[in-house]
């Protein structure tokens, strides 16, 4: 078989701010064979978009590709000028963005951005671009292929944009597509028909790929070749069945570990008897004006009711817009409910945060999904924690500093962290802390949102091990927010399925392969396992699929 | 859709309209503050107590300043912008030719700043770094901090002075030929397009870099489009908004803010007449040259935004 790609020796390096040259790739060498679809794999900051744009001949503002070749097609793109680049762009290579919603122009009509490239390249006359854009949507499976070009991007849903960007990779009849995390910013019963989309029309067309993604579940499903990297170095590469089955590097099997479902087990307070620590009853929440009726104009939450007890987690799941969020602003009284009840210790709560007591407001905590946005980058680690200290427990600077050092023993940061600026940390790092935050009160429940979706595998497994740790330690309970159910179910003993604003399923993590509700049921089947004939094998009801996806 | 922009376009000359009350109200009674009594002024020091009564009464200022507002913004619905309390002329004939005049030099200098302006910015932002957009910046915050007056007379000693091209002194009514027009307003429109293109440039460049930084704009690049499509095609349309806002701004400084530039070219523009009128308190005239430097605000403003409304499909 004749190699398509072949990149030996690749040298990337990056000049930081203080104007230092670092390497980000050092020496990565792999060939992908015409037809193939490679897999690049690995955590953020492993420099596989890097890799991958390099491909292209392109470096992101800052960086520049200081060694080794890429060949593609016979051409190596380091050495090419920009303008013979250009003419291979597009034409030979294209490239699917992880964010489709952000890739495309929002000022011209989709039509004209997924045709430009014949365009740009004089491939054919417009209308013949036309047809075949029109062919494409069709392939691609999107509703109203004759009509949707016509539309701008803000008026198609977020899976919609990602297939018609893969239209746009597709027209100029490429030899080989890079795909830059296409799936991650979708929900998963949207990938599933988005990775089904992609799969057969580069099948069909006999198109090679490059497919970038944290997720090896995901990668199992349309992967021939897995290459994984960590720090801009390869650690291992083999086709997804020897990677999947037999991983020699033990980077690679840490990544398969933390797709191993950890049950909570049987929860240690069996023995005693639950005693209800929050109940929420009836609870309707939403924006905009209020009504006639009370009720504000677009309700998020409706009618949900709830009960977490104490030293138990619940875990609320459910896809983007299903109100999960808004359900724990509103128990946090940051977003007033409309109607319902909150009652917390045997005592009802005000609807608004400014109607409770300190006492009432230190006993419930919030930790939210962005530690970057959550925490002010302006302060140190040390103010940031020293913040509730004296807030909610009067404590002097001596009580204060001796007791930041135990929060940071506690969420396991080394002590001289105490004076680093957030931006000075890592991802799991800022969550930590965003985390000891929380713990600063002394809180009974901590509302989690989401808070380890921006986390590499590796990295939210290590969190929500601290996370059941300091349950042990402290006695908390958790409301555990997340789209992802390997997390709820790994935390859990009690899981919420959400729809639409209302809870449509309530289900303990051992019944979880058997959920009732038909929504949960197609929530739970639509989460990729790393079996790479899951895809092809899975069969969703398509009443349900039209039922409950807004494709 | 439409009717989505139709009711957004509205609502922001509504907005218009309410700011240009507001703006008469404020107007009319700031000057209506200045110290002195004006029938004591217009008749001097030595008028006797049964003059200045019978002034105050004719010139109905011995009403309460409310029913003389009422008066003064219904004469102005009806055209009327009062006579002049200096010379006893209508002020809308006082106004009417010097508004031309300033028309016209803010018509020749938007003329040659807009264009100019819009590709130094333009083009600076897609050669960021490079020595040319360095020099542009440096040239730019120079000229910024140069003042006005001190731009004017520098062109007035070197063309008129020194090289003797162009006349020292404007007097936009004697134009018979197109040279000579071009000799007039050479020197004023110069020192404008350089106080004006200055702030439009930094705006365009700083615009336009911020929609190239876009993931939309590195897809263009990625599809093979050259740098000017992507320019042109990806970055502008979107940068379009806030680069007219910068121009609107810009411009409405044309129309009031040139009074240095007229004094020292002495030419005869509306900005000069209503110092003049501050200067012999001539309310109803400085009353009315205020009015209009905020409606041609107002009105670039508006026009601005209804431009940036169009531009915007989410808005559309």
């Amino acid at each position: 078989m004749v190699n398509l790609v072949g990149i030996r020796d690749l040298k990337v390096e990056a000049t930081t701010d203080s104007g230092r040259r670092v390497e980000i790739i050092n020496g990565v060498s792999f060939d992908i064979a015409e037809g193939e679809i490679v897999a690049l794999i690995g955590e953020s900051g492993s420099g596989k978009t890097t890799i991958a744009l390099t491909l292209m001949g392109h470096a992101r503002p800052g960086c520049r590709i200081s060694g080794g070749s890429v060949s593609v097609a016979g051409k190596d793109m380091v050495t090419l000028s920009e303008k013979q680049r250009a003419r291979v762009r597009g034409t030979e290579v294209t490239y699917v963005p992880q964010s489709a919603a952000a890739a495309f122009n929002p000022a011209a009509t989709i039509m004209d951005q997924v045709i430009e490239i014949t365009r740009i390249h004089q491939l054919m006359s417009s209308d013949e671009a036309r047809a075949k854009a029109v062919d494409l949507f069709r392939a691609l499976s999107l509703p109203e292929p004759e009509t949707i070009g016509s539309r701008y991007p803000h008026q198609v849903s977020g899976g919609q944009l990602q297939r018609l960007s893969a239209a746009m990779a597709l027209i100029g009849d490429p030899k080989l597509v890079i795909f830059d995390e296409p799936t991650t910013a979708l929900d998963v019963t949207t990938q599933i028909e988005v990775l089904r989309a992609f799969k057969s029309v580069m099948k069909a067309g006999g198109i090679a790929g490059v497919y970038v993604s944290h997720d090896l579940a995901v990668v199992a499903q349309i992967a021939d070749r897995i290459v994984v990297l960590r720090g801009g170095e390869m650690q291992e590469t083999g086709t997804t069945q020897e990677i999947l089955n037999g991983a020699k590097h033990p980077y690679t099997r840490e990544l398969l570990a933390a797709f191993e479902p950890k049950p909570r087990g049987a929860a240690d307070t069996a023995d005693t008897v639950p005693a209800p620590l929050l109940t929420i009853e009836d609870l309707v929440a939403g924006y905009g004006p209020r009504q006639a009726d009370g009720l504000p104009l677009v309700r998020a939450v409706e009618h949900v009711t709830l009960k977490v007890e104490k030293g138990r987690n619940l875990g609320i799941i459910g896809e983007s817009g299903c109100g999960k969020s808004t359900l724990a602003r509103a128990i946090a009284g940051i977003l007033p409910a409309a109607v319902g009840k909150v009652v917390f210790d045997g005592k009802e709560l005000g609807p608004s945060a400014r109607e409770r007591s300190r006492e009432q407001l230190r006993e419930m905590q919030i930790v939210f999904q962005y530690a970057d946005t959550a925490l002010n980058p302006a302060k140190s680690v040390e103010d940031i924690l020293a913040r509730p200290l004296a807030f909610y427990h009067g404590m002097n600077a001596k009580a204060r500093s001796a007791r930041i050092d135990e929060l940071l023993d506690m969420v396991r940061l080394p002590r001289n962290l105490r004076h680093r600026r957030p931006t000075e940390l890592s991802g799991g790092q800022k969550q930590r802390v965003n985390f000891a935050r929380a713990l600063a009160a002394e809180p009974k429940l901590i509302l989690c949102d989401e808070i380890t979706s921006a986390l590499d595998a590796v990295v939210a497994t290590a969190v929500i091990d601290l996370l059941k740790e300091l349950q042990r330690e402290l006695g908390l309970s958790y409301i555990f927010i997340s789209h992802d159910l390997s997390v709820v179910e790994a935390i859990c003993d009690e899981i919420v399925v959400m729809y639409g604003g209302r809870k449509v399923e309530e289900i303990t993590p051992a019944k979880v392969k058997t959920p009732q509700h038909p929504y949960s049921q197609l929530l739970f089947s639509s989460v990729p396992k790393l079996d790479p004939a899951w895809l092809d094998g899975l069969e969703q009801d398509p009443e349900l699929v039209r039922a409950y996806c807004r494709r | 859709m439409n009717n989505r922009v139709l009711s957004l376009v509205l609502s922001r000359l509504l907005i218009a309209v309410i700011t240009l009350v507001i703006v008469s109200f404020a107007v009319f009674f700031a000057t209506t503050l200045l110290p002195g009594d004006t029938a004591t002024i217009l008749l001097g020091q030595a008028a006797t107590p049964e003059a200045i009564e019978g002034l105050r009464k004719a010139m109905h200022l011995d009403e309460p300043s409310i029913f003389r507002f009422l008066r003064w913004i219904v004469g102005l619905l009806q055209g009327d912008l009062g006579t002049s309390y200096a010379n006893e002329m209508p002020v809308a004939d006082l106004i009417g030719g010097r508004f031309v005049n300033t028309l016209q030099l803010a018509g020749v200098t938007a003329l040659f700043s807009v264009p100019i302006a819009l590709t130094l910015g333009i083009t600076a932002a897609m050669l960021r770094g490079s020595l040319y957009d360095r020099a542009v910046t440096v040239l730019t915050i120079g000229v910024i901090s140069v003042p006005e007056f001190m731009i004017a007379t520098s062109a007035v000693l070197i063309f008129a002075v020194y090289l003797k091209w162009l006349p020292a002194l404007s007097f936009a009514n004697e134009v018979t030929s197109l040279t000579d027009l071009l000799r007039i307003y050479a020197m004023p429109v110069i020192t404008l397009t350089f106080v004006i293109s200055a702030q439009m440039i930094r705006m365009t460049r700083a615009a336009v870099i911020e929609t190239l930084n876009t993931p939309y704009v590195e897809m263009a690049l990625l599809k093979g489009a050259s740098r000017p499509r992507i320019v042109f095609r990806h970055a502008l349309p979107n940068a379009l908004g806030p680069i007219v806002n910068a121009v609107a701004l810009s411009l409405s400084y044309l129309l009031g803010g040139v009074i240095i530039v007229e004094t020292i070219f002495n030419y005869p523009g509306i900005a000069k007449l209503m110092v003049d009128a501050v200067a012999t308190r001539d309310l109803p005239l400085i009353q009315s040259c205020a009015m209009i430097f905020c409606l041609g605000y107002l009105l670039l403003i508006t026009t601005a935004d209804i431009i940036a409304i169009l531009s915007n499909p989410r808005l559309r």
